[in-house]
């Protein structure tokens, strides 16, 4: 279908005014939600932090140095490479990895459970389960998991009990209370795509496989999965991207030697003043995360429109 | 190989509802055996019970002689064609066909070769790369075949495979079917509501009603003589008379009905004493108009209208105390029947031709 063809078409179904009015506020929407604040940063991100007496002045040129400070570090500052920062962002680029893989895990038993073996109110109830607790807002879901996986703690205390450890284990310096947090905020994010996904699977298929002797295993490795892909990979990218980019979950339940890469950006915009900066930092991780979620669709073979399914 | 497959006093229940009461039937291995009978009557359920989707409330299945309870499905010696045949979309044709050898543990190569084997005797060679989404309806029923065949069962199970065809097509498959049937040798067990693929296919057909087995016969003798009320009604077209037994013996049966006595063949099956209430069943083809020649039964009637279809007239008549209209087929012999809407005719029908069987249940029309 040729696009002016295509245009034809829908002014004619919506008629003049609502399809102007539709494509006006699909514009507005794409122009000044998305793509002006976006290009104010990554414009932001190309120059030098001045005080305000000094913007449009003759020092106000574009520049790399935020890009260069995040590879590189300050000229003073020794060693060649910025470590700190950079060991920073690999860090928690592969937390979010883990923390999304073990949502993946988790996930995916029960929303295959949801989808085939639970009978209809049961799985009602179980999806209003799921759901309920995300009502609580999400700093006192924070709070509570630090409470919870503090040295006074249930969790250390019922470990001691059974006699796994005898000293409470500190968890929150671990950082496993905050990937226990980030994994269960996304949680939904994840069920969610992959019930839909698997659920719209035929069961006679399975049914089929079985019939013909197919292991559990096999039947969720050939059968299962391959259908649910778009699924996976939509509920794995979401929660990729959110725990890469949270902040409220590192902030309380992160251990106080160690820093999620959105603590450092925060700390250039707020306490560092260099908002420049800020950006910089915070537009190296988008990008990062989008190149890095494209790579796992290419090595997976998952095609960008499936994912919107 | 082939096996005899074996229902021993099967009952299905749900909760209260029960989708099967007591079956016994036993299938000779290596025979083509349908389950006939209408929408909602229990034949999928049997069907899951023999292919071990589902154990019986009560009763044994048992395959090649051996008691399948306790045995689940992967590791039955069947093989089930679903309903909407549950092929892998994303698996290519040959990739679906080699499933249950892959499962085996078949390394590609042999798989492969194995699959085009099937591919030929479904006759869709080179078809092998194809996507399912491919191919047609028909193409894909037979690939859903091959699939089930190439994971050697000693019983193959049908639950209605041809029912999303059109009728050319559905017609074609069933040679076709029966075809394959006789070159693998082993047992099919055929699910529909068709009468007339269970009647062209099968060595044996069991017609089923409300969780209940009618009658478990060929399809010559389901036809010429049905032992229920039902499947006199269900298979083929029958005219009915309702009646009292007036008097009876192990030959004929003579049933006082609105329109007069009727003398009728006496069921082998079914016993009927004096003043039962009864029903009796006459073909539309055994139906002649009267031509002075001594006949067992006479009855008078109205012609309704006559309509010409070729091979056959279809005549339809009123009797007079008759609670419907009837049917008569005259084959067309070349000259027009030319009776005018309300003209009086005598029919005349043999008792060997009628058949007098306890009043039951009726196939809905
Ligand atoms: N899981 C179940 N729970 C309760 N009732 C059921 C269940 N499965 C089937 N039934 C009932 O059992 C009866 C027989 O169902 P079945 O699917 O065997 O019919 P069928 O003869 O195959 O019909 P069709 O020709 O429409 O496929 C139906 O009344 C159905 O409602
Ligand atoms: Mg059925």
């Amino acid at each position: 279908m040729n696009p002016s063809g295509y245009f034809r078409r829908f002014f004619v179904r919506n008629g003049t005014a609502l399809g102007t009015f539709l494509l006006l506020s699909v514009a507005f929407w794409m122009f000044v939600m998305i793509i002006l604040p976006q290009a104010f940063m990554i414009d932001f991100s190309f120059r030098h932090n001045l005080p305000p007496a000094e913007l449009g002045g003759a020092k106000d040129t574009y520049t790399t140095e935020h890009y260069e400070f995040m590879v590189y570090g300050s000229a003073e500052s020794e060693g060649e490479f910025n470590t700190v920062d950079l060991g920073v962002f690999v860090r928690t680029l592969i937390a979010a990895f883990f923390v999304t893989l073990f949502d993946l895990a988790i996930c995916y038993p029960i929303a295959y459970f949801l989808a085939h073996s639970a009978q209809g109110g049961w799985s009602r109830l179980m999806v209003l389960s799921l759901i309920v607790p995300f009502w609580v807002n999400e700093i006192l879901r924070a709070f509570a998991f630090r409470i919870m996986f503090g040295s006074a703690g249930v969790i250390n205390g019922f470990l001691m009990w059974l006699g796994v450890i005898d000293q409470p284990v500190d968890f929150i310096r671990e950082n496993v209370a905050l990937y226990a947090g980030l994994g269960y905020a996304f949680i939904l994010l994840m069920i969610f795509p992959l019930y839909n996904a698997i659920e719209s699977l035929d069961k006679n298929q399975i049914e089929a496989a079985r019939d013909m002797g197919a292991s559990w295993i096999r039947i969720h490795r050939r059968i299962v999965i391959p259908f649910a892909k778009p699924g996976i990979s939509s509920g794995c990218t979401m929660v990729f991207m959110l725990s890469a980019g949270a902040l409220a979950a590192p902030q309380i339940l992160g251990g106080p030697s160690s820093l999620w890469f959105t603590q450092i950006i925060y700390q250039w915009f707020q306490t560092g003043n260099n908002w420049n900066r800020g950006s910089a930092y915070a537009l190296i991780l988008l990008a990062s995360t989008i190149i890095f979620v494209l790579l796992m669709m290419k090595v997976f073979k998952v095609k960008l429109g499936e994912i919107a399914r | 190989m082939s096996a005899d497959v074996e229902l021993e006093n099967v009952w299905i229940r749900f909760g209260d509802f029960v989708a099967a009461r007591e079956v016994n039937i036993t299938i000779p291995g290596g025979s083509f055996f349908s389950f006939l009978g209408p929408s909602g009557c229990g034949k999928t359920t049997l069907l899951r019970a023999v292919s071990g989707f589902m154990e019986p409330s009560e009763g044994r299945v048992k395959i090649g002689g051996k008691d399948m309870a306790g045995i689940g499905p992967n590791k039955r010696p069947t093989a089930l064609i679903f309903q909407n045949l549950a092929l892998f979309p994303l698996m290519t044709v040959w990739e679906n066909i080699a499933f249950a050898l892959e499962v085996k543990g078949v390394g590609k190569a042999e798989r492969r070769k194995r699959a085009d084997e099937l591919l030929d005797l479904i006759a869709l060679p080179d078809q092998g790369e194809k996507m399912v989404h491919e191919l047609s309806g028909g193409q894909k029923q037979r690939v859903a075949i091959a699939r089930a065949l190439a994971a050697e069962p000693d019983v193959l199970l049908l639950d209605e495979p041809l029912s999303a065809l059109d009728l050319k097509l559905r017609q074609h498959m069933r040679t076709e079917l029966r075809a394959i049937q006789q070159r693998v040798g082993i047992t099919f067990i055929y699910i529909t509501h068709d009468q007339g693929e269970a009647l062209t296919m099968s060595d044996n057909v069991a017609v089923m009603s409300e969780g209940v087995i009618q009658q478990v016969t060929d399809g010559n003798t389901l036809y010429d003589h049905p032992e229920t009320s039902f499947v006199a009604s269900f298979v083929g077209e029958n005219n009915l008379f309702r009646g009292r037994v007036k008097e009876t013996n192990a030959q004929q049966t003579v049933v006082e009905t609105n329109v007069g006595p009727i003398r009728a063949r006496t069921s082998t099956k079914a016993a009927l004493n004096n003043g039962d209430p009864a029903f009796v069943f006459v073909r539309p083809e055994s139906l002649k108009f009267a031509n002075g020649a001594h006949a067992d039964n006479n009855i008078k009637a109205t012609v309704h209208t006559e309509e010409f279809e070729g091979h056959f007239w279809q005549v339809f008549l009123d009797v007079a105390g008759g609670d419907k209209r009837i049917k008569m087929s005259l084959v067309n012999e070349g000259t027009a029947l030319g009776h005018a809407p309300g003209a009086e005719v005598d029919l005349s029908f043999s008792a060997e031709l009628a058949v007098a069987l306890p009043e039951g249940q009726l196939a809905a029309e």
